[in-house]
């Protein structure tokens, strides 16, 4: 039917190369051409090759328990940030303790990050998310650190362990993460969740009501007085009980932490969550965190969210550390595996102990 | 000058276009953001939400021009295989333009993340918090905007074959300039 042409088959050809040059530039944006980029799925495909893939879990802090409460306002937090969360109120909280790993069943006794995530939610219903740690450094400052780590230290399936080789070489590359690692070895460890630190990691810029940026951290500090655990009995303790503990304390008191935001000032790094800032820097008590009840993860609305750090309210923004939106993509990829998973949803729902975290 | 019957209404080519640029920057910035973790990842994601709620607002105006003025008629020499592959892909068109903006407030909803669009300003949740059900809409988000490009491509190359070869008065029915819709003639170089 088509009388095809010198002049009709160079349109074709027009229309052919329209189409392709459009398709290139779909594929250059989406990261399909080289260079290579680090993507998400990179990162929890890093975990899940170091823990196993253990379905329905977080591909990381994958053992945990869901808790409720509520943050206080003392109004000192105004002065820093016009976020609705510090004008002097009370506002809802939901959140999570965990324990660092992406193996939902190991010990609590072992060296590992001790987490807590919180969602607080203001009047305006804007929501405030984070993901603490027991340290107030990462062992790593860049999400292609992060993910050569784990590589590194990845258990080889023969020994059941890292090969001593890959990780000579990778700390020999890392003396952040060397310091980190002899950090968590010398510094005492807490013999519950109720009496530890909690560190934000990351940096964060605060901005108040006349536009002014602070640079800030923040660490939740505890009311219950800090006591050291001897780590010579680490291993020997029960499976689960820093969970067990943590329980027990919710169905007796409420536990309590002070939310104390951290200014840096010039020169302190911001994109660098190896590094502290000097001690003498301004602390501002800017209100109180009480938690009141532990639910396990199948009852508890904590294991359908992610505590994404950059979920967060009009007033505080990211800093420029790489780690953050590393965390927020790598915790959405994990959301969407282990949502379309049939999973157990708790590693404590047999837990006898986690039974009174029941409603 | 043209008659209605052979060209859209300026009010819809404006739109016509404007929506192009807008769900082309769209898939560019979907595919972008989600193919990296460095800091343009989030600099695309606080774009990507309000262009996308801004699409279903423009698609809401589109389709109540549309359905208030018909559109032109194909020429009546166009084979019936491409007639009726015109009406689906315009069809789809319009199905994934609500769909996807619909589907990705869905998704975050159902994942739990506040759908927050620029300042202090959050839309509401349509969807309960539901982990298998965020899982599903995030697969059909991406299936479906890949499946959009898809159809894209296709009308664009559609259009300029109109444009270019056929030469029949269709791909003016979409212009912005004075473009006189021309007859089909013998001497398109396409012969029926």
């Amino acid at each position: 039917m088509t009388r095809l042409t010198l002049p009709v088959a160079l349109r074709l050809l027009a229309i052919g190369g329209v189409l392709l040059v459009l398709s290139a530039v779909f594929a250059i944006a989406a990261g399909w051409l080289p260079p290579h980029r680090l993507r998400a799925a990179t990162i929890v495909d890093a975990l899940e090759a170091h823990d196993g893939r253990h379905p329905g879990f977080r591909r990381a802090h994958a053992k945990g328990l869901c808790i409720e409460g509520s943050f206080s306002s003392n109004g000192n937090g105004a002065l820093l940030s016009k976020a609705g969360i510090f004008a002097k109120s009370d506002s809802p909280v939901i959140g999570r303790f965990s324990t660092g790993g992406g193996q939902p069943y190991a010990a609590d006794g072992r060296l590992a990050f001790r987490s807590l995530a919180l969602s607080l939610t203001q009047a305006d219903g804007e929501q405030w998310r984070m993901a603490l740690d027991d340290t107030p450094i990462f062992p790593v400052a860049t999400p292609q650190a992060f993910v050569d780590f784990q590589r590194a230290t990845t258990p080889d399936p023969k020994t059941g362990k890292p090969d001593p080789a890959l990780v000579d070489t990778y700390m020999a590359e890392h003396p952040e993460t060397r310091a980190f690692v002899r950090w968590q070895q010398d510094t005492p460890l807490s013999t519950s969740f109720a009496n530890e630190t909690f560190y934000s990691i990351n940096a964060f810029r605060f901005i108040d009501d006349t536009g002014k940026t602070w640079m800030v951290r923040w660490s939740f500090e505890p009311e219950t007085p800090f006591e050291a655990i001897d780590k010579a009995t680490l291993g020997a303790r029960p499976a689960n009980f820093l969970f067990d503990d943590v329980i027990a304390r919710l169905t007796r008191n409420p536990l309590r932490w002070h939310l104390i935001v951290t200014i840096a000032e010039p020169g302190d790094p911001t994109d660098d969550a190896t590094t502290v800032w000097p001690a003498n820097r301004n602390r501002v008590d800017v209100g109180t965190l009480a938690i009141d009840r532990a639910l396990t993860e199948e009852n508890g609305d904590c294991r359908s969210i992610t505590f994404d750090p950059l979920i967060l309210p009009s007033g505080i923004a990211p800093s420029d550390d790489p780690l953050l939106p590393a965390r927020s993509g790598a915790y959405a990829s994990s959301l969407a595996r282990r949502d379309g998973e049939h999973g157990k949803p708790s590693a404590l729902a047999d837990d006898p102990e986690a039974r009174r975290a029941r409603p | 000058m043209t008659s209605p019957a052979t060209r859209f209404p300026l009010a819809f080519r404006l739109l016509h276009w404007l929506m192009a640029i807008c769900i082309l920057a769209m898939l560019f910035i979907g595919v972008g953001m989600v193919s990296t973790v460095s800091e343009m990842r989030t600099w695309l994601i606080d774009l990507h939400k309000p262009l996308g709620i801004l699409i279903l607002c423009l698609a809401a105006i589109r389709l109540c021009i549309r359905l208030a003025y018909p559109a032109p008629a194909l020429p009546a020499d166009l084979p019936i295989p491409q007639r009726m592959a015109a009406h689906l892909s315009h069809l789809l068109l319009y199905v994934l333009m609500f769909a996807l903006p619909i589907i990705g407030w869905a998704m975050l909803s159902a994942g739990g993340y506040p759908v927050q669009l620029f300042g202090t300003f959050v839309l509401p949740p349509i969807a309960p918090i539901d982990g298998p059900l965020f899982t599903f809409l995030r697969q059909a988000h991406t299936v479906l905007a890949m499946t959009l490009f898809a159809i894209i491509l296709a009308h664009l190359g559609a259009a300029l074959f109109h444009a270019w070869v056929r030469r029949d008065g269709v791909w003016q029915a979409m212009t912005l300039g004075h473009g006189q819709r021309r007859l089909p003639t013998s001497s398109t170089g396409y012969a029926p």
